[in-house]
């Protein structure tokens, strides 16, 4: 994984890396997107930590990534073909940057950045430098065509982006080992073995990932190796609240992944990755978890970490697999979020189950912030009263808002991204 | 700092007015600490001074609440304080209750701050947890210098205007609330710690405890059964005919205890299932099937035990609230226990 470091945007006629400063040529960006004729406008805005700027409706946020081999595109299998092995071989990624869809609403799912002030310490997209993709719709048509047009715009261009930085000549490189099985079994045959298994909601308008490509609520578990979702193996769709849904740029630079590959070789055995859609009925939780179940214990996992995506009816599978786990003496630690009222006295969780003994908790989406005015909104601000975590009247005359932090994108993240917890007081 | 003008409310026992047997004297109001206060101002280190003391019976406050409520703000008021002791209270049932309710409508309806002492098991605490920092004591006086240092300690901190700590670090009940902070390490870094201690046998602390239901394991035996006092009760709704206190047919917000001194039997038409998820009819015609009084004394007449409760505690269990339900078994068991109860059959339906 090759690094470029970038700290400034600056909207140009031209693209380049100076230094930390990425210059974007605004007109053709604008024109490559406005290929997709479901889009009637596009318009490029930027955003620096400390700005007095407001971001919202936001759908989904993306790092810019690229393959180094000009044949190969990051996020496999989106558009383009899913025709080259994702996470061998070396990816370009602007450090520092990020891709936000925005514009007006297509569902409730979208969530808020503000660049300073108290907004700002919640989540590590008001810390990057990042580019707005201010969408308007064509008219009539559907939602769901609204949804995929803004994602693939978002894509569209983290990759014209990511392509930049093949030329950048500073830039740190991080070599991850991917190794065979066999060579795992052998290299280190004294480390537990464990698994990572990655929820990722299948159930919808706004609430689906996918995987290669393919929506999600189409697939069984996929088992990856831990590299590939580097390569943007995993798209979100935009699935639940603002605070805990994973957004590409959480799927990209998976934290999870990241901490487990620093203990790979040396504390565990990192056996795979496993990908897991979560849909709605019963039956599919069962169906999909027992598969999860069957692929670890394939991998002969002794302990395993598995992180929710969303809220609610996820905590069902969340809860399903650690049973089975557990009842197989796979040690297991599960990593979710909280919404225990704005009072943090109701139970947090939709569903637990007594084998649930190592959790880890991101916070309380409940939780209640004031934000004060911003000198600048991109976007729809008063599309706060209607996002998850807002409310009617929650918009003030100044533009000051009451909202619960359930609105901001990623402050309960639930990869553990962020470093929120709640406490028993 | 001025010392902070305080009110102190104790109940009758610690007024030094006399037990159970003064327990119905409505609230009075004494200028400065008693003893009990003295000790307080004391331990806080001239931080507050205790204008007033308010001294209430036991029953009083059960049977009066709201005018106690009413004769405290009226003091508090008055006298221009800015805070107000209740207790300690220990694991006490009435004073308990008392001691909670009114920390809990001058925290809540005055915004002024609030201390009490009290055991986990009291009911008191139930009831104000949320709204206010109990200070975790013992069952009983004995550990009156710890929940006086205690008190001190934490409602020192609450009146300077310091940040409270978790329950471990400054001795309070835990609320039941969980609030969001910071950690030094992110989430992902913590769950790879935790899966690493927990796959290496090491000790790990989750961060969220799943809720458990109690596991309550059996009482031994009654050593002495011949001389033993026994109980009957039941969860089954049997109560006087017409229903009196109106316990709820679901979700009850109540329970009560209804005497059985000189009756022998239930009798069809005196007393009714009051209980609305279960086929009324058979409980109606026999109300014994429900509360078995007849087989009870026909035991007690047998001498197989040595006396029955000349009372029986009953509510309706049915979709009531976990924290309803117990609720309403702490404070029975606390009553069988101060009536000298060794055994209770208790029946479900």
């Amino acid at each position: 994984m090759r690094r470029v470091k970038i700290d400034k945007i600056v909207l140009s006629d031209r693209n380049a890396i100076e230094g930390s400063t990425l210059s974007v040529n605004e007109k053709e960006l604008c024109a490559h997107l406005l290929e997709d004729r479901h889009l009637k406008s596009v318009s490029l805005e930027v955003a620096h930590p400390g700005e007095s700027v407001r971001i919202i409706p936001i759908k989904d946020i993306l790092e810019p990534r690229a393959r180094l081999d000009e044949k190969q595109d990051s996020f496999i299998g989106v558009i383009s073909d899913a025709n080259y092995q994702a996470g061998v071989g070396t990816s370009v990624a602007l450090d520092g940057v990020c891709v936000i869809t925005s514009g007006s609403m297509v569902n409730f799912q979208e969530g808020l950045v503000d660049m300073s002030g108290p907004g700002a310490e919640f989540c590590l997209f008001s810390k990057k430098a990042n580019l707005v993709l201010v969408m308007e719709p064509a008219e009539g048509i559907t939602k769901p065509e609204h949804e995929r047009a803004v994602r693939y715009a978002g894509i569209k261009a983290a990759r014209y982006l990511g392509a930049i930085g093949r030329n950048a000549s500073n830039y740190t490189e991080r070599v991850y080992p991917v190794y065979t099985t066999e060579e795992r079994l052998e290299k280190f045959p004294k480390l537990p073995k464990v698994v990572y298994v990655c929820q990722a909601i299948a159930e919808g308008l706004l609430h689906d990932n996918y995987i290669y490509g393919v929506n999600a609520q189409g697939c069984l578990p996929l088992l990856c190796g831990p590299t590939e979702l580097m390569d943007g193996a995993v798209v979100s769709g935009n699935c639940a609240a603002p605070c805990h849904k994973h957004t590409t740029y959480h799927h990209q630079n998976n934290p999870i992944i990241e901490d487990l590959l620093d203990e790979d070789g040396r504390t565990l055995n990192l056996m795979g990755v496993i990908v897991a859609p979560v849909k709605t009925a019963f039956a599919e939780k069962e169906r999909i978890g027992r598969q999860v179940f069957k692929i670890t214990q394939m991998l002969g996992a002794e302990g395993a970490i598995i992180s929710e995506d969303g809220g609610g009816n996820p905590e069902a599978d969340l809860m399903f697999v650690d049973r089975l786990f557990e009842k197989a003496g796979i040690k297991t630690v599960l990593i979710t979020d909280e919404y225990a009222g704005s009072d943090g006295a109701s139970p947090g969780l939709a569903d637990v189950t007594p084998e649930a003994d190592a959790v880890v908790t991101n916070g309380n989406g409940n939780q209640r912030v004031t934000l004060p005015p911003m000198q600048k909104v991109i976007g729809v601000l008063d599309s706060v009263e209607r996002i998850t975590g807002g409310h009617a009247g929650g918009l003030h005359e100044d533009g000051s808002v009451d909202m619960e932090i359930a609105g901001i994108m990623g402050s309960t993240n639930e990869l553990g991204i962020e470093n929120l917890r709640t406490i028993a007081i | 700092m001025n010392a902070i003008r305080t009110i102190h409310y104790i109940n009758q026992f610690y007024g030094q007015i006399g037990g159970e047997e003064k327990a119905g004297i409505p609230p009075s109001l004494s200028d400065g600490p008693n003893n009990l206060g003295a000790q307080l101002e004391k331990a806080f280190g001239g931080a507050i001074s205790i204008v007033k003391t308010v001294i209430c019976g036991d029953n009083y406050a059960a049977e009066h609440g709201d005018e106690v409520k009413d004769f405290v703000f009226k003091a508090i008021r008055d006298a221009g304080a800015e805070f107000f002791i209740a207790g300690p209270s220990f694991a006490a049932g009435r004073y308990g209750i008392a001691c909670g309710s009114l920390c809990q409508a001058v925290a809540k309806e005055l915004k002024l701050p609030v201390m009490a002492a009290m055991n986990p098991l009291s009911p008191g605490v139930d009831i104000a947890k949320r709204d206010m920092y109990i200070c975790q004591a013992g069952d009983s006086a004995r550990d009156m210098r710890n929940a006086i240092a205690g008190m001190a300690r934490l409602g020192g901190k609450l009146l300077r205007g310091e940040k409270i700590g978790t329950p471990e670090e400054e001795g309070y009940i835990p609320r039941g609330v969980r609030v969001n902070v910071r950690e030094a390490k992110r989430g992902s870094r913590r769950a790879v710690d935790m899966l690493i201690a927990k796959v290496t046998g090491q000790p790990f602390v989750t961060e969220l405890p799943m809720p458990t239901f109690d596991r309550v394991p059996p009482a031994p035996a009654v050593a002495d059964i011949e001389h033993a006092l026994l109980a009957i009760g039941t969860e089954g709704g049997i109560v006087p005919r017409g229903n009196p206190d109106r316990i709820e047919a679901h979700n009850a917000s109540k329970w009560k205890s209804y005497p059985l001194t000189g009756i022998m039997t239930l009798r069809k038409g005196d007393y009714e299932v009051a209980h609305g998820g279960y086929d009324p009819v058979p409980g109606n015609e026999n109300p014994n099937r429900v509360l078995p009084l007849d087989v009870a004394r026909a035991c007690q007449k047998e001498n197989r035990f040595g006396s029955l409760l000349e009372e029986y505690p009953v509510t309706v269990g049915n979709v009531t609230a976990v924290r309803s339900a117990e609720r309403y078994g702490h404070e029975m068991g606390l009553m069988l226990k101060e009536k000298g109860v060794l055994g209770i059959i208790l029946t479900s339906t």
